[in-house]
């Protein structure tokens, strides 16, 4: 699993629906705007040589300052532009609201992330595990991701799955990504957060469910247990930390440091 | 270009202090921006009390209310240093104005009161976000207030030396508006912090 | 006694840190010894540091934007060489350091770069734009200066003691806290922005009373030029949004100082106040930045297609919308943060719905150079390369506006190619023209043209190869603010990047060499009429540089091409049968020691000296209470001498054939 190949571009060429439905998104906004965008670039060429003072051949008019039809196109166009744009942002917000759940036959794969100083630990609550810098999942299968920080803000992303949402410490949010097929891809924190910030990245790898099976297994093996006493020891900030398996977690572990914070918060 | 040295100098011309007045109420503008902002960061926060103590068992009716009479009356001994000013009288603006002074170090005073007490029990800005917001949110305004007490007793003073001449006066037109707009913040204050935690 | 500050404060922590410290101190020690080696220091005082005329305040102001553009350059450079060289490996920077160099290069060009040369431009036109002999409150725009510079000094003086911010130039809490950071970096930003924060609201303050106040007769409001209107526009949000930046750091400071816990992960504190409030400010901030580029990109481009603008009050319309819409749209800074669907999606229409009258905008100045006759001065090779470049910016703001699209590029380097791609072309390069075409109207002569086309020619083109490689980089899931990384394919982007600031470095040096070559040259580039460029508004009218009074009298106004109708009807210059004693404001140095204890008020609350700071503050309180005892605040320029300078201006005009 170390020696995956990953994908160059992951916003271009993504392995997921959701981050392919924001790409495409994306593409057709382009499309929509080189209507604007065209004419721009022509019109300025176009005028800056048939204008110019030296050798131009266009006519001169200099007291044209106002036709009521050019204005009305000139406020028209974009206008028209962006209330399309403003129909198709309106309802790709709602299709990809990170918090709704994917639609799929199979229940998603329940992760708690946590951001720290400067790695991420991921459990799952289901099969009672915990890593770090690492996030394995079943392929084709959704992974429904809770989220938060226990340090200042964090970003979580895996590109080629799908967008970002920020970890933040006394509260949750959440993630709803699916990986179509096997693969491995790169996760980080986007949002900078001191020293440790640039090793502040995390494998993610999309495995056939057998596999994922065969690795929770694997897991569930290691010695590691995940108590209060260990957690405190992963919190303190370190850099580059390597990857950690953890065979058992404090129940509710997740809550407790969301509740650490929440003091006062009105939830 | 050298201008001649030494001409003599002059007072500005009439129409610099209506500017003056628009650029004041400017300020006022971007100062209630300010307050405004306090106000919201103030509501968003009024529940994080981290367990600490809220509104209800810190403020005391009683002392809110003697806060206001006093604000209140301040600007009404304002208004009449106005009218005397007006009138022409020059020791009559001088006496309304150490009144209105009185009247704000009164406020002032009870207002230092309430914080000590608070902190006596522990209720201090660094407690919970409430009380942070709580004690941002009102002393803000007693650092206006007190400004606006030194800003009264330059005028008095320059009431004194210069007597009523348009730059004086128009100085305590502008402090006026100042004097006055405190008082429309207290009453947010009143409003926002302090009634809905005793009603 | 000291505070916090001991011997720990100095930069050995690097030897680049030291280096630049070293810089630093040599410059400053070269500065001084220079002005004291040609005992110019009665000079400055007399004639720059006291006077109260809006076209000196304006060209100081321009003097420490440049001054602040070479050093958040630097920053640049040395952030484009750490990553071109940092794949697998820590480059010559430590992390610390690097953190240091992001933070500090956005706090410079945002507030001691870009707004001191708008402020400067506007100081040094406006006025003469609407026909008047100052600003409203010529001792308010002095101290507005003092206080920028105080915030611009504490910047600088991080380098030398102590370090600055590593929290980047939005500080976002719980990084900037004091759990995170206890060091004086955060401090020295939040009392930075502080002071210049207070400076430009005066400054709005001061612009808007003139422009309401101040116009010449006949100037009504819809015959103004546009920069006046643009002016008006930034003012306004000037007054209206910096108190959210204001608040928001004030809060940071108390959490900081006093333990308070407004943005603290504990005890009910909340970070996204803090973010709510910075970008409440934020936003309209990029407006203020950008409007007065559009203004000056306005009035070049009718002035070099020779014709009048295109849509007027289109125009004025859509600057005015866009700068309402500007505070409607401040939540796109963070749809990541989590809010429910309708409200990214509200921010986001809205965000789209401000592309409508900058679109317009776009469309007005092409169509003001449809049958126009057009002639490259830099200032237009400026706004050419601007319309072509924003485009693309707005597009990529667009699509950073579709809060899922947001979702895949938000905090990747594609955000910083977006921003760079609105501000570099926006704001700089207008900012650059109107440096090139107001430049004789500040100092009587013309700019070297042929070195302002090829410091176009390098800006442009370094902008293109180190930004668009970002924009890939953001494709390929690069973060903001990396130190190092690990991704082979990212290193020929950057590669580039770092090739492209090398370009611009280029551009910078061509700036350099023509204002040298200019100021040598200026015999010859003597600007006699004071209307070099054949304008139309009536800045063009005064003589370059113009008389401390402007205009000898107040002319009357019947167009909103102001001077270009006078010179139709052929008014222009007629000489009055007699003149008027002029009121001026006299010179005083009370905005420059109000600005020396704002920074020593700074630079001691920073350092916990809480004596110093409580010193400086009783210092300027003093100051303000000793100012508002001076009635007389002005002095009279008698007719017999404005007649003889007016004698002088006509000679002038006839030598220069304009009669």
């Amino acid at each position: 699993m170390d020696s995956c190949h990953l994908i160059r571009t992951p916003i271009l060429h993504p392995a997921g629906p959701v981050a392919l439905a924001e790409r495409d998104l994306l593409l057709s906004a382009v499309l929509i705007m080189l209507i604007v965008i065209v004419p721009v670039f022509a019109m300025t060429f176009l005028f800056v040589w048939r204008y110019r003072a030296t050798g131009g051949r266009g006519r001169y008019t200099p007291n044209w300052t106002y036709s009521a039809g050019v204005d009305a196109v000139v406020w028209l166009v974009p206008a028209a532009i962006v209330v399309s744009l403003s129909i198709l942002l309106w309802r790709e917000t709602h299709a990809l609201d990170p918090y709704r759940p994917l639609p799929s036959d199979r229940e998603p794969l329940q992760v708690e992330a946590i951001a720290q100083d400067w790695k991420w630990l991921f459990i799952y609550p289901e099969q009672d595990i915990a890593t770090v810098n690492e996030l394995v999942f079943p392929a084709g299968r959704p992974l429904s991701i809770r989220i938060t920080s226990d340090t200042v803000m964090n970003a979580f992303f895996i590109p080629a799955l799908g967008g970002q949402i920020y970890a933040m410490a006394g509260m949750q949010t959440r993630l709803n990504l699916l990986a179509d097929r096997p693969g491995c891809f790169r996760g980080r924190n986007m949002q900078y957060s001191g020293d440790g910030f640039p090793e502040q990245h995390f494998a993610a790898h999309a495995l056939p469910t057998a596999e994922f099976g065969e690795w929770v297994n694997r897991v569930r093996q290691s010695p590691a247990r995940l108590d209060k006493r260990a957690y405190l020891a992963l919190a303190a900030p370190s850099i580059g930390h390597p990857v950690g398996y953890y065979s058992g977690v404090a129940p509710g572990l997740f809550d407790h440091v969301i509740a650490k914070y929440a003091g006062g918060h009105t939830q | 270009m050298r201008l001649a040295t030494g001409a003599a100098s002059l007072l500005p011309e009439p129409e610099a202090y209506e500017q003056r007045a628009l650029g004041f109420w400017l300020y006022l503008m971007s100062d209630a921006i300010i307050f405004a902002l306090l106000f919201a960061t103030y509501l968003v926060m009024v529940d994080n009390t981290a367990g600490g103590p809220g509104g209800q068992s810190l403020f005391h009716l009683a002392h809110t209310f003697g806060e206001t009479l006093l604000l209140l009356t301040s600007s009404l001994t304002f208004g009449l240093a106005s009218l005397a000013l007006d009138a022409g009288s020059r020791s009559k603006v001088i006496a309304w104005l150490a009144v209105t002074f009185l009247f704000g170090l009164g406020f002032l005073a009870m207002e230092l009161f309430e914080f000590r007490d608070m902190l006596a029990v522990g209720a201090g800005p660094q407690r919970s976000g409430f009380l942070s917001a709580f004690f941002t949110l009102v002393g803000t305004h007693g650092l206006h207030v007190s400004a606006g007490l030194l800003f009264i007793l330059v005028m008095i003073c320059q009431v004194a030396v210069k007597g009523l001449a348009a730059p004086v006066a128009s100085r305590l037109l502008r402090l006026g508006f100042f004097w006055h707009f405190l008082d429309i913040v207290w009453i947010g204050i009143f409003s926002v912090v302090y009634l809905p935690a005793l009603l | 006694m000291l505070g916090r500050l001991s011997t720990d404060a100095l930069p050995f922590y690097s030897w680049v840190a030291l280096s630049g410290a070293v810089i630093t101190v040599v410059t400053f020690i070269a500065v001084i010894g220079l002005i004291t080696r040609f005992g110019k220091w009665g000079y400055l005082w007399r004639e720059w540091l006291t006077s109260l005329d809006h076209k000196r305040i304006g060209i100081m102001y321009v003097l420490l934007a440049l001054v602040m553009l070479l050093r958040g350059f630097v920053d640049a450079a040395m952030m484009r060489a750490q990553q071109a060289v940092a794949h697998n490996s820590d480059g010559y920077l430590p992390p610390e350091h690097f953190d240091q160099i992001f933070s500090s290069h956005g706090t410079i060009m945002v507030f001691f770069m870009a707004m001191p040369f708008l402020t400067g431009l506007i100081n040094i036109i406006m006025p003469q734009q609407i026909g008047a002999r100052d600003v409203a409150f010529p001792f308010l725009n002095s101290a507005s200066l003092g206080l920028t510079a105080a915030g611009a000094g504490l910047v600088l003086i991080s380098l030398v003691i102590g370090r600055f911010s590593t929290a980047g130039w939005t500080g976002y809490p719980p990084y900037s806290g004091v759990t995170t950071n206890p060091g004086v970096g955060v401090d020295y930003w939040i009392w930075a922005i502080q002071l210049s924060g207070i400076g430009t609201t005066l400054s709005g303050i001061n612009f808007i009373v003139t422009i309401l106040k101040r116009r010449a007769p006949g100037m009504t409001l819809l015959r103004m030029p546009l920069f006046c209107w643009t002016t008006l526009a930034s003012s306004t949000l000037m007054i209206f949004a910096f108190p959210a930046l204001t608040v928001a750091t004030a809060l940071l400071a108390l959490d900081r100082v006093f333990g308070m816990h407004f943005f603290t992960n504990a005890d009910g504190g909340n970070l996204m106040n803090y973010i709510n409030l910075f970008w409440i400010w934020g936003h309209p901030e990029v407006y203020i930045l950008i409007l007065p580029a559009f203004g000056i990109y306005s009035q070049v481009v009718a002035n070099f297609s020779a014709k009048s603008l295109f849509g007027y009050k289109s125009l004025v319309f859509a600057t005015m919308a866009i700068a309402l819409l500007s505070f409607t749209v401040w939540l796109h800074h963070f749809f990541t943060m989590g809010a429910s669907a309708n409200v990214n999606a509200f921010f986001g229409i809205a965000t789209m719905v401000i592309a409508v009258p900058t679109g317009v905008k776009v469309f007005d100045w092409l169509l003001t150079m449809f049958r126009g006759r057009i002639t490259f001065h830099p200032a237009m090779l400026w706004t050419l390369g601007f319309i072509v470049t924003f485009v693309i910016g707005g597009m990529t703001g667009v699509l950073l506006a579709l809060p899922p699209a947001d979702y895949l590029m938000h905090n990747s380097t594609f955000l910083v190619a977006h921003f760079h791609n609105m501000l570099i072309p926006g704001a700089l390069f207008g900012y650059l023209a109107g440096y090139m075409y107001w430049f004789p109207k500040a100092f009587g002569f013309t700019l070297d043209q042929r070195w302002g086309k090829r410091a176009f020619w390098c800006w442009i083109i370094g902008f293109y190869l180190a930004f668009m490689p970002l924009y890939a980089l953001g494709f390929m899931g690069m973060a903001r603010r990396m130190e190092h990384y690990e991704i082979a394919a990212w290193q020929p982007f950057l590669v580039t990047a770092a090739l492209g600031a090398t370009v611009i470095a280029i551009g910078l040096a061509c700036l350099a060499i023509q204002l040298l070559v200019s100021i040598r040259n200026r015999a010859n580039n003597r600007d006699l009429t004071g209307d070099p460029w054949d304008g139309r508004t009536l800045e063009w009218l005064t003589t370059s540089p113009p008389a401390p009074y402007n205009f000898a009298l107040i002319p009357h106004v019947h167009h909103f091409d102001a001077f270009h109708e006078m010179k139709l009807r052929g008014v222009a210059y007629t000489r009055p049968t007699r003149y008027e004693d002029i009121l001026l404001p006299r010179n005083t140095g009370a905005g420059v020691v109000l600005g020396g204890f704002a920074f020593i008020f700074g630079f001691a609350v920073v350092w916990h000296i809480w004596w110093a700071a409580i010193a400086a503050l009783v210092g300027i309180l003093v100051t303000v209470i000793a100012r508002s005892f001076c009635d007389r605040i002005e002095f009279l320029v008698p007719a017999s001498e404005i007649e003889e300078i007016e004698n002088r201006r006509f000679l002038n005009l006839s030598k220069g054939n304009a009669l």
